[in-house]
């Protein structure tokens, strides 16, 4: 209990609702990628036929990157500033930051394969597909076995 | 308080910034964008010389019927049931449309030039766009892009979950079932065979060899060259004959510029169009909306880092008027 209190200040309430709805759209976009909500008959349900159009979840995707990448970026300052000599990071959470991170590395090397003229190599890119979806899905185990078992991102000294 | 804080500092400050960058499109995104016209090779087609013969077409045939696929039969039982299965494979012959089996046709126009009803025949294959989307928004990088503009698709990497064909504006890459990696995967529930579509003979090409489609032609209709000379050329014809062009501008620019005696919109009436039959209608940029939120996403951790920043001086604030009153 005490543990929880203390790890629900650490990342204010709206900042942590922010990171699940951004991470959720991501995941829900990122999978749509694949052809396989239609296949699966996900975009016949009323209201997600919007997962079926690709480019819709691309422009998704990015939008749900631009503010993952903000997100981020304020709480590794924040921590770095106001929080690092009361809280420590546990085990779990840097797993958790190296995978985000290398989430976050491979999606923006896609971004870049993605503009024209980009030059990327095919077998980097295979590389980078294959990495960015191996990645998610490592991500959403940990973050899965996490929830079970409480694992929180940080600890108070 | 410390959720207040937070709450204003991030949400008005990072947020806003990040939101008014996306939204506001980011200038020189273009410019980031800018293809390299010296190293892609594009194809100038001059419909007004083309005769309808099919010479390319037989050519194109013979030049690539080793890529062509050789499905294993029985196909499997797909799941679910609808995935349609598209086996072109006792329909070989065809060749008034695209499929696996015929990456090029003559797609015909009944329209008038000065009064005189003519027909039209126009050469009809992969545009090669200069961003192609087939290419960049292929889940598994099957689908690539030479440097020298071609893109073309690894029969040995693609599932056929036809992604490809949907984002393409004409609908180009055709699938056949019962081909490709899927088989040794999960056949009954992922992918389903292999998209083809044309390569520009990119195995020619790399041997300096022109393509088969240009090489038979015997009306000299398609010109090859860099893809900044053959716009200046198609320009040129365009001024020429008072003619139009097709391809400049189509999906942010392709690789295959047509010049037309009459305008592209009447074309477009005139032919016939549908599965394997693709339009002559203009087309937007399809990766620039993506594309143009790549630089807020350089910004956004500016915006996080400021608003964290704002949130501590906020906090440092607040504490020293607490300790004064």
């Amino acid at each position: 209990m005490n543990q929880n209190f203390a790890n629900a200040r650490v990342i204010s309430r709206p900042v942590r609702w922010m990171y699940l709805a951004t991470g959720f759209f991501l995941v829900l976009t990122g999978f749509g990628q694949m052809p396989i909500f239609k296949r699966y008959y996900i975009a016949d349900i009323p209201g997600l036929g919007w997962l079926a159009e690709f480019f819709v979840t691309h422009y998704i995707h990015y939008l749900g990157a631009i503010v993952l990448l903000a997100l981020a970026a304020y709480m590794v300052a924040d921590y770095l500033m106001s929080k690092r000599n009361s809280w420590n990071l546990t085990a779990s959470g840097y797993v958790r930051i190296a995978l985000l991170t290398g989430l976050l590395v491979s999606g923006a090397l896609l971004v870049i394969r993605n503009l024209t003229g980009s030059s990327l190599t095919a077998g980097f890119i295979i590389f980078l597909d294959l990495t960015h979806l191996g990645l998610v899905m490592v991500f959403l185990f940990v973050s899965l076995y996490c929830l079970i078992f409480k694992k929180h991102w940080t600890t108070r000294r | 308080m410390e959720q207040q804080i937070s709450r204003r500092s991030f949400l008005k400050g990072g947020m806003a910034a990040a939101a008014g960058v996306a939204a506001a499109g980011i200038p020189g995104t273009e410019a980031l964008a800018a293809p390299d016209e010296s190293k892609q090779l594009a194809t100038l087609i001059d419909i007004s010389k083309c005769v309808g013969c099919e010479a390319c077409v037989d050519a194109c045939s013979e030049v690539n019927a080793a890529k062509y696929p050789n499905p294993r039969k029985p196909f499997p039982k797909m799941v679910p049931s609808r995935v349609p299965v598209e086996d072109w494979s006792e329909k070989q012959d065809v060749n008034d449309r695209l499929t696996p089996y015929n990456w090029l046709f003559i797609q015909h126009a009944e329209v008038e030039i000065n009064g005189e009803d003519t027909e039209l025949t126009i050469p009809r294959r992969c545009m090669h766009c200069v961003n192609p989307p087939c290419v960049k928004l292929c889940p598994w990088g099957a689908a690539r892009q030479l440097e020298n503009g071609i893109s073309r698709i690894d029969s040995d990497l693609c599932l056929g979950g036809s992604k490809c064909k949907k984002l393409c504006p004409w609908n180009i890459p055709q699938r056949q079932t019962g081909t490709g990696l899927y088989l040794d995967i999960l056949p009954s529930m992922a992918g389903n065979g292999v998209m083809y579509k044309c390569d520009r003979c990119y195995q020619r090409v790399a041997e300096g060899e022109l393509p088969a489609c240009i090489e038979a032609c015997p009306e000299g209709v398609q010109t090859i060259g860099p893809r900044d000379e053959i716009i200046k050329k198609a320009h040129a014809l365009a001024r020429e004959i008072n003619g139009y062009i097709y391809g400049e501008k189509e999906n942010g620019g392709t690789n295959t510029i047509y010049v037309s005696p009459v305008p592209f919109e009447e074309l477009n009436k005139a032919v016939e169009k549908g599965k394997g039959k693709p339009h002559l209608k203009p087309v937007k940029d399809t990766m620039a909306q993506a594309n143009n939120l790549a630089a807020a996403m350089l910004l956004a951790p500016v915006a996080g880092i400021a608003a964290a920043v704002g949130k501590y001086f906020k906090n440092a604030r607040t504490l020293k008027r607490g300790s004064n009153q």
